[in-house]
């Protein structure tokens, strides 16, 4: 039987991050495929509950201890790092998240093995393995072939849907002793919570989202005006926010909120997969964008490539008119 | 301080891509490189901090059509050394310049040791990438990534905030030296006049240093394309007017309107 495929699961404020049943369902494909075994791992304090919930592995292995609380990657690779001497995986998949980043890069410097990242996709093929990969901020897509195993495997968030990687039964849970480093040269202080008393864009029906293309903060009426004609709100891509058009409270995306309104229009934003990731569920997605080659036009319902500055002042128009 | 910036040029992708012959790169036809923009913001800290600090900035890139300009740009900002490292197929998107320039490293002399190494958090162009983690395991420092503020303390302590998701950040004490992984800088990018940067291509110098490429590579491209996708948008053409619409029709018709 080859070696067995993990799965990292992400813990992050006592809960389970979605990503780690998409991982999981993925996971479980290649598994069977291969005729392995899938195995989640899991670090955290406190965390047998949790790992009574990954029913859909073939056995949960967890590591307890308080210095496994905080995801910090220079923690988090080493000990994963020497279970993996240890136990011998072929195949490691790790979530692209904002809280494991540093781990994708870590552990397969640690462990001297070779890193595929940002896999939409990956399948058993032949004794190996091929991944699709969104490269060039979602331009392009590559099928890569790692020559050498282990592997490690960045998986983007969204190759399955979580609730294919969910399952009732109860999974085989072995504790194991992952070693703690006494010092690794980086120490979690604290969080710091975003600014709060302005708009929750997770709670709005319509947003009307700026990115780059907007071109100045100048421009911010349009796209409020919009939004108010429309009952919603102004969210942004992330060069909205660091070019201070818009608090980081407004930001969708990786780093940013995870919205699901009933209509999400993307005015001037490119569809970095980054960015996609917090908007894709979005019940009706309109995008705007000069660039008829943007990844945003692959996921978008609609997609209209003209000029934002343009096009908005004219559909302003078209919705008041619509509404008198 | 001494502080030392790996950066490397990367396909602008607001321009369109086109795919090679070989159906597994990028045409270089056409292809315009820019700075990968978080290498820009890596390159904008490290200059924050050599004004609060003191201290020195030296720029690595791995050579590509282009870099001449942004190394001189780095000059003419307030870097005081860049480094080109030379014999990279390219030196864009391969596995082999990510290796090579870590490899690099150790090689140029004076180079190390340093206080802070930072990169960009990533680069748009690889898969395997990650050139931070790397090159701290290689030289056995610490490393923290997708940060947005740094700074150092008496006593060698550096201080950085870490993006986590849903605008959280964490705060992170690091023992110096490290690696870092910057996403944005307190600043965004400052902006030089094109004669300041003229006046650096005449009285500065460009280093630079053979790089030797590792021979098996670990990972093999076997398709390049653009995106397939089960759905793509349905694009809304004509004029202004019948687009907006249309846009309209389609908002009423959800009830949206
Ligand atoms: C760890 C990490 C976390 C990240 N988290 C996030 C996140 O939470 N949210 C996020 O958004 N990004 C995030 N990013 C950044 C992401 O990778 C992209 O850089 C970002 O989403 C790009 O934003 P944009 O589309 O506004 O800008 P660009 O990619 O620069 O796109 C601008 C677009 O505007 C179009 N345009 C230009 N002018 C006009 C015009 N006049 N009319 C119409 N269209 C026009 C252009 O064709 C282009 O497509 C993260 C990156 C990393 C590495
Ligand atoms: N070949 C290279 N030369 C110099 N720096 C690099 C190279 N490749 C990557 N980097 C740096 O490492 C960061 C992460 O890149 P990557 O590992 O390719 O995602 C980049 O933003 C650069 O700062």
């Amino acid at each position: 039987m080859p070696g067995a495929v993990w799965v990292i699961a992400e813990q992050w404020r006592g809960g389970l991050s979605e990503v780690t049943y998409e991982l999981l369902a993925l996971g479980r494909q290649i598994a069977d495929d291969r005729g392995a075994a899938l195995e989640a791992v899991l670090l955290g304090s406190g965390v047998v509950g949790l790992a009574e919930s990954l029913g859909l592995a073939d056995r949960v292995l967890y590591a307890d201890s308080p210095a496994f609380a905080e995801p910090v990657g220079e923690v988090g690779s080493r000990a994963l790092a020497a279970l993996a001497t240890e136990r011998k995986p072929t195949v490691v998949l790790v979530p692209i998240t904002n809280v494991s980043w540093d781990l994708v890069g870590l552990l397969p410097a640690r462990l001297g093995v070779p890193l595929v990242n940002f896999c939409m996709d990956v399948a058993a093929v032949g004794d190996g393995l091929e991944a699709r990969c969104l490269v060039f901020g979602g331009k392009m897509e590559v099928r890569a072939v790692p020559e050498s195993e282990p592997v490690v495997i960045g998986v983007l968030p969204g190759a399955r849907r979580a609730d294919a990687g969910r399952s009732t039964k109860r999974p085989e849970v072995e504790p194991v002793a992952a070693p703690a480093p006494e010092t690794c040269g980086v120490r979690l202080l604290g969080y710091e919570e975003p600014e709060a008393g302005d708009i929750d864009i997770t709670q709005q029906e319509v947003l009307v989202s700026v990115g780059r293309g907007l071109q100045g903060q100048a421009n911010l009426d349009l796209a409020e005006e919009l939004a108010e004609l429309l009952g919603g709100a102004v969210s942004a891509s992330r060069p909205a926010v660091d070019m201070g058009w818009l608090p980081m409270t407004r930001q969708v995306g990786k780093s940013g909120m995870l919205v699901k309104p009933k209509l999400y229009i993307a005015l001037g934003i490119s569809g970095a997969p980054e960015h996609v990731e917090g908007m894709k569920d979005a019940a009706l997605i309109v995008a705007v964008n000069t660039d008829p080659g943007a990844p945003i036009f692959n996921v978008a319902h609609y997609g209209v490539a003209e000029d934002l500055l343009e096009f908005v002042p004219v559909l302003i128009d078209k919705v008041k008119e619509h509404k008198s | 301080m001494k502080t030392l910036v790996l950066l490397k040029m990367v396909p602008d992708v607001v321009e369109e891509l086109e795919v090679a012959g070989d159906g597994a790169s990028l045409s270089r036809d056409f292809l315009r490189l820019i700075i990968n923009e978080r290498d820009e913001n890596a390159l904008e800290q490290a200059l924050i901090l050599k004004e609060r600090h003191q201290g020195t900035v030296t720029v690595v890139a791995p050579d590509a059509p282009e870099v001449d300009d942004v190394l001189y740009t780095a000059l003419a900002r307030g870097a005081d050394r860049v480094v080109k490292v030379t014999g990279l197929e390219e030196g864009v998107g391969s596995a082999e310049a990510t290796v090579t320039v870590a490899a690099a490293l150790s090689s140029v002399a004076g180079l190390l040791p340093v206080d802070l190494i930072l990169t960009g958090c990533q680069a748009i162009d690889d898969l395997d990438g990650l050139v931070g983690p790397l090159v701290a395991h290689q030289l056995g420092l610490p490393y923290v990534g997708i940060v947005t503020g740094l700074d150092v303390h008496p006593g060698g302590m550096g201080r950085c905030l870490r993006e986590y998701p849903g605008g959280v950040r964490g705060s992170f004490e690091l023992d110096l030296p490290a690696v870092v992984g910057i996403q944005g800088a307190e600043k965004p990018p400052r902006y030089v006049p094109i004669a300041k940067v003229r006046a650096a291509m005449t009285s500065g110098t460009i280093e630079t240093v053979a790089g030797s490429p590792p021979g098996a590579l670990p990972l093999r491209v076997v398709e390049m394309k653009k995106p397939e996708v089960a759905e793509r948008a349905e694009m809304i053409a004509g004029g202004l007017d019948d687009i907006a619409s249309r846009v309209c029709e389609i908002l009423a018709g959800r009830g949206l309107l």
